[in-house]
């Protein structure tokens, strides 16, 4: 891959959905570059198509109409093995509700993107522990699910993400089901990440959590409305309502 | 993804629902403790009715005088003798296949010795009949060609006729018994042959020359002989090819034209023997295929369980979808727990089967084979019942789309 060629390239992107004779467009005509070591929240109301985008660019669905090139290779054409095996290696999940297996530990539960790897079982331990350091559960590795606190889990949920080395972080309302404090800590964690190199791709509807983003992409009715650069911090709290008003 | 990694997870969700697993196990072992020990009483009964068949003679053709193939055999029985000593002769000579051929008269008489006497049936033969019959002396001889040809008046006693007559523990050789008021000397005495599958009593039974059993005992024509020829052939392979030379050489001697219906009928006892083997091996099946429809019925319960356990871990199945999980990753996570039930309950079912079988065997003193192959069959059986029926479960889960399992509440 050239240096500079950005990571995410979606050109001119559909999805149409048809349930029988309904004819639902979820994304239109979407067109979208993401580079290296961006956070990247993506907002826009319910039905806007946000989740919609998060998939294609998850690699959990394929577009009806354009081309999605991942890090320079076509992935829009792939079927569903090969995509597997793309989002096994360059992309991590953040999901609202954790998504932990409830009777795996902490380390078992970041272990698994490295099963299905391949890794050997000495590498798999090195690395989840690494990951879990990182995180700041190195104290936690033997803790089941229901033993961690929301904010914990979501870190062992990130510890997962991250542990293969992906380009690519996927957040769907990573703070969904968090207070505000531990939001908060959970999106520090992002950016960190975020300035480690890896993209964060996040989807939220909360203007509050879309501050911490670099830039800030709103959709409506499966149309991109706004895509505008963003400084992290106070001064464009006000800048992120009006564009969430814009949305309403 | 390594498969020991496979396994041991399947065992983990396995027996995280103890109670479910347990239940869809035991429909596993039902079948194939049905499957072994259905077989193993189908077994034990085609060896006993062969053990019977065993003590009629084995090799034997009985030839039947003056009855039609389709006629009763009791209508032509003695009234109307078609079968000459000449015929018995050309028979134990012409045809290589028969090594013994013995003539066989019977009548009921009565047996007398000092105080005791006792109805039994009094037979006029050669030695040649305790040949075929495989039918050991106890004590004594058998009666010679000399006794034959010099109208001995000599028996031989079946051993129920030396208890009625004699007692247990007395050994009859030597004495003096009459028979329908002739005197005979006894010369041996037959082991125990047990009863024949009829109910008759082998042992109940007296055996004299034919010459002499003809000129005192029973009479008639001196040419004819008034009963049956039993002919013991060279192994039971031959006996259907001794049938159809006998037949074809009485045809020739009796002079009939082709087309013409025999004066006489062979009885073929491996024949018998061979239908109810037959039988017993139809039953056996019969039983195996009610056994197997048992197993049929616990691979169902696999399937029932693989499907509710793929919808409750709907969630999870999406969730390693996204992380990397592909196609062939979540088929084998759910086959190898159906696998994994059935295999084990296969296991049990196959321990339980053959320790109940053979449990029984001796308890009841049956014959009981252990037949290896009847396990691994089992054991196979099972083991396809539960990918089988495991398959299109697992297939189902592998193939979900990861959005909307992520989705799923």
């Amino acid at each position: 891959m050239e240096p500079n060629r950005p990571l995410i390239e979606l050109e001119r992107i559909s999805k149409i959905y048809r349930m029988g004779e309904i004819v639902v467009p979820a994304l239109l005509d979407v067109s979208l570059t993401i580079t290296r070591g961006e956070l990247v929240a993506v907002m826009g109301a319910s039905g806007s198509g946000k989740s919609t985008l998060m998939n294609l660019v998850g690699c959990l669905d394929r577009p009806t109409k354009g081309r999605y090139l991942l890090a320079g290779q076509l992935v829009s054409n792939l079927d569903r093995n090969a995509l597997a095996e793309i989002r096994n290696r360059f992309l991590g999940f953040v999901f609202q509700s954790f998504n932990l297996l409830p009777r795996a530990t902490a380390l078992e539960n970041v272990q698994l993107p490295m099963l299905y790897a391949g890794l050997p079982a000495s590498e798999r331990l090195r690395r989840a522990k690494e990951a879990l350091t990182r995180v700041a559960l190195a104290s936690r590795l033997d803790h089941k699910p229901n033993q961690l606190s929301g904010g914990q889990q979501q870190r062992v949920a990130i510890a997962r993400a991250i542990v293969m080395k992906p380009k690519i972080i996927l957040a769907d309302e990573p703070t969904g089901n968090l207070d505000s404090k531990t939001s908060a800590e959970i999106m520090n964690l992002l950016q960190e990440l975020s300035r480690a190199g890896i993209t964060v791709v996040l989807v939220t509807h909360e203007s509050n959590i879309a501050e911490y983003a670099s830039r800030v992409i709103v959709l409506k009715d499966g149309r991109m409305l706004s895509d505008r650069p963003h400084t992290p911090g106070r001064t464009h709290v006000a800048a992120a309502s009006q564009t969430e008003e814009a949305v309403r | 993804m390594n498969v020991l990694h496979t396994i041991g997870i399947a065992f983990e969700t396995l027996l995280r629902n103890k109670l479910r697993s347990f239940l869809t196990l035991l429909g596993v072992v039902i079948g194939v403790f049905a499957v072994i020990a259905m077989v193993a009483a189908g077994d034990g009964a085609r060896t006993r009715v062969q053990q019977l068949f065993a003590t009629m003679g084995s090799n034997m053709l009985v030839i039947l005088p003056g009855a039609r193939v389709q006629g009763g055999v009791t209508e032509g029985f003695g009234t109307s003798a078609t079968l000459t000593w000449d015929d018995l002769t050309a028979i134990q000579n012409e045809i290589p296949s028969v090594q013994y051929a013995a003539a066989l008269s019977q009548v009921k008489g009565q047996v007398d010795v000092a105080g005791h006497n006792w109805a039994t049936s009094i037979n006029g033969t050669s030695s040649a009949y305790f040949a075929i019959r495989d039918w050991p002396i106890a004590s004594g001889a058998y009666f010679t060609d000399s006794d034959l040809k010099g109208r001995a008046k000599v028996a031989v006693l079946g051993e129920v006729v030396v208890k009625k007559l004699f007692g247990s523990d007395v050994n009859p050789v030597g004495q003096v018994v009459r028979v329908n008021n002739v005197s005979f000397r006894v010369v041996g005495v037959l082991t125990q042959k047990g009863q024949s599958p009829h109910g008759q009593d082998n042992d109940d039974a007296v055996f004299v020359p034919e010459t002499i059993f003809q000129s005192v005992i029973q009479g008639g024509l001196q040419q004819y002989i008034q009963g049956t020829i039993v002919v013991g052939t060279t192994s039971q392979d031959a006996t259907d090819r001794a049938q159809r030379q006998i037949t074809a050489l009485l045809r020739d001697r009796h002079r009939l034209r082709n087309g013409a219906e025999e004066d006489f009928s062979i009885r073929n006892l491996t024949d018998i023997a061979h239908t109810v083997a037959a039988a017993t091996t139809a039953l056996t099946l019969l039983l195996a295929a009610i056994a197997g429809v048992s197993l049929l019925v616990g691979g169902i319960g696999i399937m029932n369980i693989m499907l509710v356990s793929v919808t409750e871990r709907t969630r999870e199945i999406g969730l390693r979808m996204a992380i990397g999980a592909k196609t062939v990753h979540i088929l084998s996570q759910f086959l190898a727990e159906s696998a994994a039930l059935s295999l084990v309950g296969g296991t049990i079912g196959t321990v339980l089967g053959v320790v109940t079988t053979q449990f029984i065997a001796h308890r009841l003193g049956w014959p009981v084979p252990l037949r290896p192959e009847v396990i691994v069959i089992a054991v196979a059986f099972s083991a396809f019942v539960g990918v089988g029926f495991g398959l299109y479960p697992a297939r189902k889960a592998s193939l979900l789309d990861p959005i909307e399992a992520l989705r799923y509440e």
